[in-house]
């Protein structure tokens, strides 16, 4: 019997040392993400934590219309697929709550990882569950936020800007809010440059997704929409469905129907670059993360092309926040390594050269550094924007939200079925039927 | 070069072997290679739908593996049946249904009918014709994206080249009235060659000596046509209708591609609505009776389809 003690306490010792040295071993992590630019950049930028930490990388990457499903798909099969998730900040709150991510408060006390060291609403918006609470299931990883670029070498012909001021009595020049927004594009919509019919603006309409409704609430929020009333959560009617609300909401279709191209009826962010870099719009909507490519295109790139952030409308002044933090997956079984990752990448050496690369570092050393605002032409306008974000439902139920208001704002926008008001109504019966759903109502 | 098997003599079952299945009666033996397959059809096909059927009277959600899953009777059914949107998108699948199948039915036949008269050139049409139908429909969804292209796309350029219309002044998947239309046509493209070869197989099985005794009664090309060639073909052109029937019902890649349900929710299909449900809303339970649903309504479809079959198959 002691001798079996003895085997036994043998083999423990052996296998703490086994696990001792585990952590210590090389890894070989996968980290998923959306297939865009940005994703490039930090395969790059990985290369220095494979030198560094002695693991190696690979990277899952998903084109951004079929990323939520895929994604998701994964987290909610208890798949071995990612150890570290990129994950849209409009999934942290299923993601904490159906123990998907690891929670990182403790990681971050243990290594000096400080929310306070990040821009509060990327705090806000990729990392915390519930809301406002110091509960971290991520750490920033790359703002964004929509905000529009525009034919900057159009706009200062004298021939426009003479034509403009006459029909507008203002100068041409970036739009002081929405509505002049909207004279801009109109004034461009079918216009002739360089023996080339132009059109006004392209701007989300995706309907599959979540493009609509990326594109919309920078108009609803500017017009007065709230997601709730903010001294009762959940209540929905006479926020989401005020009048100003619907006044926003008409605005977006007015823009859709007088100053699009034809056929874009289904465009989300590759397609509203697509119709940019081609020359046939004078002001595209897109999220931020698309501007360091606009500024190296050979086409319009350069001093053709200007930025500015969401313009304001009559009751607020708000754009829609992008951007991701980056989660460990509960899952994986190189938690460590995972970790290591996430502390390495947190480095503000490492956010300084992540922006350099093209990667929006949500670090306030980084975008608060002097030189911060002038290292592109588009920095300013990205610090001006990340300002003024506001964020779409993060509750474990965001899909059904999301695809609720997918389907009415698209019904009424593109579609052109019934009016703007019942499309709000229409969105917060469906709405509310989703958090009676959950119990919340 | 090694001997072929032919030439080699049979050998007998091993010994070994023989002796296991030595007293087995012939019921017995058949079970045994039956099994396995009955075994994997349940783990694969009864098992599922069993279990589906269980969860559309819970409230369980996949991608909440921590909550009770709760008994609520027929409640996800009653909830489907009264959703105006659900009933919105069974319209719509039916508009598709029925205009993909009337167009096919007759574009196919005339097509069959065309390449059953023997002229030069038949096997390279043939060829030609059945292309389309050997595409993935997410390439065909794809392509027919750019076709319908209001500023550079073929089809708005023939339409308008046809009619005088300024091409890039409607536009195919984001009109409305149109959109319908616009999916119907490319599934019509794709399929007819389908019902077009079940067709040219019925065309084919018709005898010669009917038309030539038809001939001798000095009955007319369009009599011939209607009391030999149609009620001959009806079976094929019936099968036909069965499958692409089936197929239409499910049909979601190519209006995914092309429309992606819009705009608004007029191409919205039952099955997209369904996917929507399932694997982006995660309502598994309330997913799983929508499945039911629509197993049900194919299947007792079908059936009453196939029995009308047989009777026409046995007149």
């Amino acid at each position: 019997m002691r001798a079996n003690i003895a085997t036994l306490a043998l083999a423990g010792t052996v296998a703490g040392f086994g696990l001792g040295t585990g952590s210590a071993k090389a890894d070989n992590l996968t980290l998923c993400w959306a297939a865009w630019d940005p994703a490039n950049a930090l395969v790059e930028l990985s290369k220095d934590f494979e030198k560094e930490s002695g693991h190696t990388m690979q990277f899952e990457f998903v084109p951004w219309p079929n990323f939520a499903d895929r994604m998701l798909n994964e987290l909610n099969s208890g798949g071995q697929l990612c150890d570290l998730m990129i994950g849209d900040s409009q999934w942290i709150g299923g993601a904490a709550e159906n123990g998907h991510y690891l929670k990182l408060n403790e990681f971050f006390d243990a290594n000096g990882i400080k929310m306070e060291d990040f821009i509060p609403a990327t705090v806000v918006g990729y990392a915390e569950w519930p809301k406002n609470t110091p509960n971290y299931w991520a750490l920033p990883a790359f703002g964004d936020v929509v905000g529009w670029t525009y034919r900057k070498d159009w706009f200062a012909r004298p021939e426009l800007q003479e034509e403009f001021k006459k029909a507008y009595g203002r100068d041409l020049a970036v739009p002081k809010s929405l509505e002049e927004l909207k004279d801009i594009a109109q004034f461009f919509q079918g216009r002739e440059i360089d023996g080339k019919k132009v059109y006004g603006a392209s701007i989300y309409t995706e309907r599959g997704s979540e493009g609509i409704t990326m594109g919309v609430t920078n108009a609803l929020y500017n017009y007065g929409f709230e997601y709730q009333n903010p001294s009762k959560p959940y209540d929905l009617e006479g926020f989401v469905n005020s009048p100003d609300a619907a006044k926003g909401l008409e605005f977006y279709k007015a823009l859709y129907d007088c100053c699009t191209p034809p056929g874009a009826s289904d465009w989300y962010m590759s397609e509203t670059i697509d119709a940019y870099k081609s020359g046939q719009v004078a002001l595209q909507m897109n999220f931020a993360f698309i501007w360091p490519g606009v500024h190296a295109d050979p086409n319009v790139g350069g001093d053709k092309s200007g930025y500015f952030p969401n313009p304001p409308g009559p009751k607020g002044h708000f754009a829609q926040l992008g951007g991701q933090g980056i989660s460990v997956v509960a899952n994986t079984d190189s938690k460590d390594a995972a970790l290591a990752y996430i502390k390495w990448f947190a480095q503000p050496e490492v956010q300084k050269k992540w922006w350099s690369v093209g990667g929006y570092s949500a670090l306030r050393s980084v975008v608060e550094d002097p030189g911060f605002a002038t290292s592109q032409p588009y920095a300013q306008t990205f610090l001006d924007s990340m300002a003024i974000v506001k964020d779409f439902w993060a509750e474990p139920s965001y899909a059904s939200l999301l695809q609720a208001m997918q389907k009415h704002v698209h019904n009424y926008v593109v579609a052109g079925n019934g009016t703007a008001q019942e499309a709000l109504d229409g969105l917060v019966k469906d709405w509310t039927e989703v958090f009676e759903d959950e119990g919340k109502l | 070069m090694s001997k072929i098997a032919i030439d080699r003599p049979a050998q007998a079952t091993p010994r070994r072997i023989a002796r296991g299945f030595r007293g087995l009666s012939d019921r017995a033996l058949a079970w045994i290679f039956v099994g396995p397959t009955i075994l994997l059809l349940l783990a694969v096909n009864i098992f599922p739908l069993i279990w589906t059927i269980w969860l559309s009277f819970t409230n369980f959600r996949v991608n909440r593996p921590n909550e009770e899953v709760k008994f609520v009777g027929v409640q996800n059914y009653s909830r489907i049946l009264s959703d105006d949107d659900i009933w919105l998108t069974m319209q719509a699948t039916a508009h598709f249904l029925f205009w993909t199948l009337f167009l096919q039915i007759l574009i196919g036949f005339w097509l069959a009918w065309l390449i059953n008269r023997k002229f030069k050139g038949n096997d390279l049409w043939t060829t030609v014709i059945v292309l389309p139908m050997m595409l993935s429909p997410a390439v065909v969804g794809n392509f027919w994206t750019f076709l319908y292209q209001p500023q550079i796309g073929l089809f708005n350029y023939a339409v308008g080249f046809l009619t005088g219309a300024d091409p890039s002044s409607f536009s195919m998947i984001a009109d409305v009235t149109l959109a319908p239309w616009a999916i119907i046509i490319v599934d019509t493209w794709m399929w007819t060659p389908f019902v077009m070869l079940i067709c040219l197989a019925g065309l084919r099985s018709i005898p010669d000596s009917l038309y030539e005794a038809a001939e001798c009664d000095r009955a007319s090309k369009w009599r011939q046509f209607w009391t030999i060639t149609v009620p001959l073909v009806l079976p094929f052109l019936m099968l036909a209708v069965l499958f692409r029937g089936i197929e239409n019902f499910k049909m979601f890649d190519l209006v995914v591609q092309l429309t992606g349900g819009g705009p608004g929710s007029v191409t919205e299909l039952t099955s997209i609505n369904l996917k929507r449900e399932a694997f982006e809303k995660w309502r598994t339970g309330y997913s799983s009776a929508y499945a039911i649903i629509l197993f049900v309504t194919v299947y007792g479809l079908a059936a009453i389809y196939v029995k009308a079959l047989n009777r026409v198959k046995q007149r």
